[in-house]
């Protein structure tokens, strides 16, 4: 009814550019222009679970705050739930729901509980519909226990859940999770992680979510978004992720004398430390071993230690960067 | 745009239930921390109190201060400072705009379906404000048994409508502060020159003020409106230089003027916020 | 050297206040607004009082708000929260464990803090006041040194009396209310909103037994030669003592709290 398809989120050639100002040593400033989102083109369908990953600065909020109508976008289309997100932000704001896991909605002063009735009477929800709802998030992400404790006295993992129940109160059609694990420990993760699978399977909303834990991508999401340097490094299911980069190990040597960037055969040089006396190569697993990487970096330098590790979303963003301009 | 619906929002609360389940449930939160919330009332009491002794030191010197003597000129006081705190009590947070952007509040504000300047004033109410307001009632009360008034209908009309456009005055200048700190947010304490300052202006006789001052605490920032000018129509007065006492009938002019330009100035921070990215 | 790393600690302050450049310009566009405010309802009342009040003439009316509009960021009038605020974090002990002495660090910061604020803030409200409304400077040469002493000895006791007020959270959760309470007493009795000089003589009385004139009225008064000679002298020696009160009041309270502080944290 809304608009024609079921499309939740649509960019077309997004574009955010920001200009930074920095003071170069006397009193002259230098102006600087940064494509923070540099033409983001992506489609997501009601009822997908999104995750959006990339580097710290790789234009993930940006790219929330623009679709969530905090942000003037600076080229480009974005709808939202088939709205124009800054001219129609407070229609769309009944639709969505965020969360932004390093600032909190939640009112410090007062009980958990009060923060969730105020923001029913902010969405102007009838009781009657709004008070079910309320015991449903409270008894789905278990908040009994500090219901009535003041915000500010509740622990990380605590207040978390507390910003999920708030940012669902009103049955937003899609969630917008900005960082909801981050600091969580491992029980919290999974007890929040189960509730979004749950919820999602309930009420069937549309989901986007950025993290820095890839497990919370491989529990939560079927399609993921890679983003670097302000563009689209990927866009795809996560099998298909897995199959580019997430098999991709990394081998880290330390070397005995510092070196400049090696290059080896088997193997892609993804990134230098200690002005080269630290070392990492990736490579995939299924053309070639770690025992042969080794044996050819040994045979240029001499290794002093090693070690062999899962990537990070850093090193994914790197390396499908390093494979895109090899193709 | 024609293509753009919203949807449909008829089984909702009104908008004034809404904003009244708001209110009513953050003066219960604040009455829940009952000692501190007395000692901020008390607190906030006193402050209108320090500011009446200046008044009165400087009467207690000289007979006339611009002309009022200190019966006159403390009801100048009690009816600029019930207009000044209703104003900070409905619109008091507004100006601290700086503080919502650091502390990550305003995202939060503007992801909401509610008006971002009707949430602060009903979703971050400050109760404690009200002792100001109690004092400003408490001087005005005492100085109307104190000062020779000739209860006519013009004497009635003003002593009720002027603090009520004195409210209107002061909270517009909140509001325009506020507007404004969405492009200084460093230089926020700018805005004071004009609140706090606009405040302590009008607290006074409006002849006691340098000419350049009293002109532009008039027609920029008309807080000579909010007490001084209906006094001297009450007093049956004549305004000093660029200030006929004539002016005492126009607040709603002076109100409608700042409103203007406090929602003028409001809109374009807010989109100058979502503009510039914070 | 012990001094040199209380100058350090100083001038790094010195620094990190300085950097704050539009809040410095907004502060000093919102004093000079303040300055002739108060000025006029000063002038208004020396007119109506026929000229003069308790020896305030135009002239000394004019320098009496201008050096006070100037000196108040630099002199510390608002209060601060920083020491309280470690105290309740449990920071405190961080710093007491350092082996540098808790009231002289924080007293050499201060004085950064108000070597940049008095000329930064101070200057440009003064010379507006002389280029608008007036000044009248002492014509005594020792003005200017005892003028500077008496600043510093103001700035002293205004730190101390802040640092005695955050301290009280060694005892109690809840200063705010204690802080609101200094600053009201402060604002009244400092001489910030009218001189002391023209107070009723009650209030005058109790005024002159508190320290809070001398972190304000006291360097105006000197710097503006409305005290000189031996009047002049004998107002710094109040303030001297107050310096000295303060400081050992202040150091037997972290004495006594910072004891409990031991026992309570454990």
């Amino acid at each position: 009814m809304l608009t024609m398809s079921d499309a939740i989120i649509e960019l077309d050639e997004l574009r955010r550019t920001f200009i930074v100002r920095a003071r170069t040593g006397g009193l002259r400033r230098v102006a600087r222009e940064v494509h923070a989102v540099d033409g983001i083109s992506a489609r997501i369908d009601a009822g997908e679970a999104v995750g959006y990953i990339g580097a710290n600065g790789a234009g993930k909020s940006t790219t929330i705050k623009m679709l969530t109508g905090i942000l003037v976008p600076s080229g480009g289309r974005v709808r939202t739930c088939g709205y124009e997100p800054v001219p129609q932000r407070r229609t769309l704001a009944r639709e969505i729901g965020v969360v932004f896991g390093q600032r909190s909605q939640l009112w410090w002063d007062l009980p958990l509980r009060e923060s969730f009735d105020i923001l029913a009477a902010i969405h102007r929800l009838p009781a009657a519909r709004a008070r079910p709802r309320i015991e449903q998030l409270i008894e789905g992400l278990e908040l009994q226990a500090f219901l009535s404790t003041p915000v500010r006295q509740l622990s990380l993992g605590e207040r978390m859940r507390g910003e999920v129940a708030a940012a669902l109160v009103h049955r937003p059609r899609l969630l917008i999770l900005d960082e909801p694990t981050i600091g969580l420990d491992m029980i919290s993760k999974e007890r929040l992680r189960q509730f979004l699978i749950t919820e999602r399977a309930e009420e069937g909303t549309t989901l986007l979510l950025t993290t820095h834990d890839m497990s919370d991508i491989e529990r939560l999401c079927e399609r993921v978004l890679v983003v670097d340097h302000g563009k689209l490094a990927y866009d795809g299911t996560l099998r298909g992720l897995s199959r580019r980069v997430a098999l991709q190990r990394v081998l880290v040597v330390d070397l005995a004398e510092p070196q400049p960037g090696l290059e080896v055969p088997s193997a892609v040089n993804v990134g230098t430390e200690l002005n080269g006396a630290r070392q990492s190569f990736s490579f995939a697993p299924d053309q070639t071993t770690a025992a042969m990487v080794l044996a050819e970096v040994s045979a240029v330098a001499e290794v002093r230690d090693l070690t062999l590790t899962e990537p990070a979303i850093e090193d994914i963003v790197r390396t499908l960067y390093h494979q895109s301009i090899e193709s | 745009m024609a293509e753009l619906v919203s949807p449909p929002t008829t089984d909702l609360v009104t908008k004034r239930e809404s904003y009244a389940i708001l209110l009513a449930s953050r003066l219960r939160a604040q009455m829940t921390y009952r000692s501190s919330f007395w000692i901020n009332t008390v607190n906030s009491f006193f402050t209108g109190v320090l500011e009446f002794v200046e008044t009165y030191v400087l009467l207690t010197n000289t007979p006339t201060l611009g002309g009022l003597n200190f019966a006159q000129a403390s009801l100048v006081f009690g009816l600029a400072n019930l207009g000044w705190s209703i104003a900070d009590l409905i619109f008091g947070q507004t100006d601290t705009i700086p503080r919502y952007i650091r502390e990550g509040k305003l995202e939060a504000f503007l992801i909401r379906p509610m008006p971002l300047l009707a949430q602060m004033i009903t979703a971050d109410f400050q109760l404690r404000r009200v002792g100001r307001a109690f004092l400003g009632l408490l001087i005005a009360v005492i100085v109307l048994f104190w000062v020779h008034l000739d209860f006519n209908a013009a004497t009635i009309y003003l002593l009720i409508t002027t603090p009520l456009y004195g409210a209107a005055i002061y909270g517009a200048l909140f509001v325009l502060a506020g507007g404004l700190q969405f492009w200084i947010v460093d230089g926020s304490e700018f805005t004071n020159s004009f609140v706090y300052g606009g405040s302590y202006a009008g607290h006074l006789p409006g002849s006691a003020l340098l000419l350049p001052l009293r002109v532009l605490f008039t027609f920029v920032f008309p807080v000579t409106a909010t007490a001084y000018v209906p006094c001297l129509i009450m007093l049956g007065m004549d305004g000093p230089s660029w200030l006929p006492a004539w002016l005492g009938w126009l607040p709603p002019v002076f109100a409608g003027w700042t409103w203007l330009l406090a929602a003028v100035v409001w809109r374009r921070g807010v989109r100058h916020y979502t503009g510039a990215g914070g | 050297m012990i001094v040199r790393r209380y100058l350090l600690l100083a001038s790094a302050e010195f620094r990190r206040q300085s950097t704050y450049r539009l809040a410095l310009a907004a502060g000093i566009s919102a004093n000079t607004v303040f300055g002739f405010i108060r000025f006029s309802v000063f002038y208004a009342a020396l007119v109506g009082a026929g000229g003069t009040i308790a020896g305030y003439d135009r002239a000394q009316a004019s320098t009496y708000v201008w050096l006070g509009q100037g000196l108040l960021a630099g002199i510390g009038l608002l209060g601060t929260h920083e020491v309280s605020e470690r105290v309740q974090t449990g920071e405190i002990a961080i710093d007491l464990s350092r082996p540098i002495d808790l009231q002289l660090s924080y007293w050499a910061r201060d004085f950064g803090r108000a070597a940049l604020m008095i000329p930064a803030r101070g200057l440009l409200p003064v010379i507006i006041g002389a280029v608008t409304t007036g000044l009248a400077f002492s014509s005594s040469l020792w003005a200017i040194p005892l003028g500077l002493i008496s600043l510093a000895l103001a700035v002293s006791i205004s730190f101390l009396l802040r640092y005695g007020v955050n301290l009280i959270s060694l005892w109690t959760i809840d200063v705010q209310g204690y802080t609101s309470l200094y600053m009201l007493l402060m604002s009244l009795l400092s001489g910030f909103y009218v001189p002391v000089h023209i107070f009723p003589g009650w209030l005058q009385v109790i005024a002159t037994a508190s320290p809070f004139p001398s972190m304000f009225q006291s360097p105006i008064d000197v710097m503006s030669g409305r005290v000189v000679g031996a009047a002049a002298l004998r107002v710094v020696g109040v303030q001297l003592v107050w310096t000295i009160v303060l400081a050992a009041a202040t150091r037997l309270m972290l004495w006594r709290g910072s004891s409990r502080l031991v026992v309570q944290g454990g």
